[in-house]
């Protein structure tokens, strides 16, 4: 099986996060970056799909000359090569045309089954499994808690807010994953060490075939018209359980006409 | 004056009470027409045009609720093309934002998700980086797609209700929509709390909370104020509470009137995923937890006793 895994590279949460005052994009200098946690149980996924089944797992990442690193990070978890989109013209697209150039590669590349985490903890939009699967005319199975397949058809857990639905369709498809799925593995010392050979693919804009005018901030489906930090939240009462604690919480949340 | 299409979030004929939001922000942007999938249209007629609906589409194939997404985006994109509405709708929800992300796609328009707030030049409000910048943007391509967040409008009868007037809609579904076919539904909520992203209350408990029997402390303090219950990764990830209930980053984004965090420390985690909430408390024994930093009111002491005695005094309040 022919397996891709999305992988996005993002700010760390940890740090502090910012936009740039000239373009209002994600200051990615300001922040640390790491593999989209998400996308690493993409990854187990993927890997555990290919052990199963046979196969090659493939990284495909669009990125900045940076994103190397969290390519590395997943070879060294066990993937076998990976594919770098990388063109200063990307910078600044939205989920829309970020959809188009991955579409635009994966087709390229050819897949089984492609592996997404399914959002991403700077953007949290949790579109793009959606929007390739419009794209490719695949089968869209995101938000899986649980995938099963024989080579040929795919079931998976979506979940949902009551539960999960079963879901069931034909490879190839579009699969996102939620964390609930899988443990991903560390990689390991020897597979850190193996990650430095594997082959990585740098894609340019040309290489992909994608028309640099339909892609970065100009060509964007909505421009940010302004930005500012959220006000910060004014200081409340904290008070100490001497016994009555709870009598004390009832009586802030009568006044506030909660009860 | 241009019609605005609102996706309707519904269950069978149980209208969600987001839906009701959505039409309420669709009056100050144009003419609302709502859009039903599947059965109940009919039944839920009045209780929209008390909201201000102008018209509902009503498509009533049961196709869209036995296949993911794409045949929701497939109707939507069909309305576009023959009602040319101003601006489409959809609850800011998981499923909500890919039907979205697939009608941005067919349709090459722009798409802005997590709104909560459109003014009438279409301008939205956006909190992200979990609340800590709110970026105002427009769309620029297209029809401008807007994905709204459940409880960012407060939903307001219309001042004279509008008609509804019941468009029965045939939009054949093509057979790549029905690429991917539910073929099952389990549903492990339990009881009668309402939706965690559509609740006004949320109660959450986190690893304070210690194990998966003791959730019954937060479901009954959550019971006695009509409340959804939550939880932090650190208690889904231990398998004490189900992942759906999950609140933060890699979880749900809920910003109800209360939230009533109960044994959380606060990580950023979990903050990205609550703390746009209107009014915070906090029942943690540690005085140094984050999650204070937050607290319109916080009780530093043992969950074990406060949460008990709160239960107590909530219902004695509502039984005087």
């Amino acid at each position: 099986m022919n397996i891709v895994v999305c992988v996005k590279q993002v700010p760390d949460t940890w740090s502090e996060r910012t936009l740039r005052a000239a373009d209002s994009t994600l200051d990615r200098d300001a922040a640390d970056a790491i593999i989209n946690e998400l996308d690493e149980y993409a990854i187990e996924e993927g890997l555990q799909l290919a052990e199963a089944h046979g196969g090659e797992v493939t990284i495909l990442s669009m990125g900045p000359q940076r994103a190397s690193e969290s390519i590395r990070k997943a070879l060294s978890m066990g993937a076998d090569k990976a594919i770098h989109l990388v063109d200063d013209a990307l910078a600044g697209s939205d989920a829309i045309q970020t959809s188009a150039a991955l579409a635009a590669v994966l087709q390229r590349a050819g897949f089984d089954l492609v592996i997404l985490g399914s959002e991403s903890t700077d953007a949290r939009m949790g579109v793009l499994a959606a929007m390739l699967s419009e794209r490719l005319g695949v089968p869209q199975l995101s938000f899986a808690a649980k995938v099963e397949t024989d080579g040929k058809s795919i079931s998976i857990h979506r979940q949902t807010d009551y539960g999960y639905d079963t879901v069931e369709a034909s490879l190839p498809a579009i699969v996102s994953v939620v964390e609930k799925i899988n443990e991903p593995r560390y990689p390991s010392f020897k597979g850190i060490m193996a990650a430095k050979k594997k082959p990585v693919e740098t894609l340019s804009l040309a290489d992909a075939g994608i028309d640099p005018a339909s892609v970065g901030l100009a060509a964007a489906g909505s421009e940010v018209v302004s930005f500012e930090k959220a006000p910060p939240r004014q200081a409340g009462t904290i008070v100490t359980d001497d016994g009555d604690g709870g009598i004390k919480a009832a009586g802030f949340l009568a006044e506030r006409k909660f009860i | 004056m241009a019609e605005v299409l609102v996706l309707a979030d519904h269950s069978g004929d149980t209208v969600k009470k987001v839906t009701y939001e959505l039409v309420t922000l669709a009056r100050t942007l144009g003419e609302p027409a709502v859009v039903w999938t599947g059965p109940g249209a009919a039944d839920a007629q009045a209780r929209l045009a008390e909201y201000g609906a102008a018209k509902v589409y009503a498509a009533d194939s049961a196709d869209y609720d036995d296949y993911v997404v794409a045949p929701k985006a497939e109707l939507l994109a069909s309305l576009i093309a023959s009602a040319a509405p101003a601006a489409v709708l959809v609850p800011s929800t998981a499923e909500g934002r890919e039907i979205a992300g697939r009608l941005a796609v067919k349709t090459g328009s722009g798409l802005i998700t997590d709104a909560t707030a459109v003014d009438g030049e279409l301008t939205a409000t956006q909190p992200i980086f979990g609340g800590a910048i709110v970026v105002t943007s427009k769309i620029r391509t297209g029809t401008p797609i807007i994905a709204v967040r459940p409880n960012a409008v407060s939903p307001e009868p219309a001042p004279a209700p509008g008609a509804a007037d019941i468009v029965p809609t045939t939009a054949d579904i093509s057979d790549a929509a029905k690429a991917a076919k539910i073929t099952g539904r389990v549903v492990q909520e339990a009881g009668e709390r309402p939706e965690l992203t559509e609740a006004s209350i949320v109660v959450s408990g986190g690893r304070g909370v210690g194990n998966a029997d003791n959730f019954a402390l937060i479901e009954s303090l959550a019971d006695s104020i009509g409340a959804a219950v939550g939880a932090s990764r650190a208690a889904t990830d231990a398998g004490w509470y189900p992942h759906q209930f999950q609140v933060g980053q890699t979880g749900k984004t809920v910003s109800p009137q209360l939230y009533v965090a109960v044994g959380i420390s606060g990580a950023i985690q979990h903050r990205a995923g609550m703390q746009t909430s209107k009014t915070i408390m906090v029942i943690n024994k540690d005085p140094e937890a984050p999650i204070f930093e937050l607290a319109d009111y916080g009780v530093v002491g043992d969950l074990f006793q406060v949460v008990p005695q709160l239960v107590e005094a909530i219902k004695e309040r509502a039984s005087s």
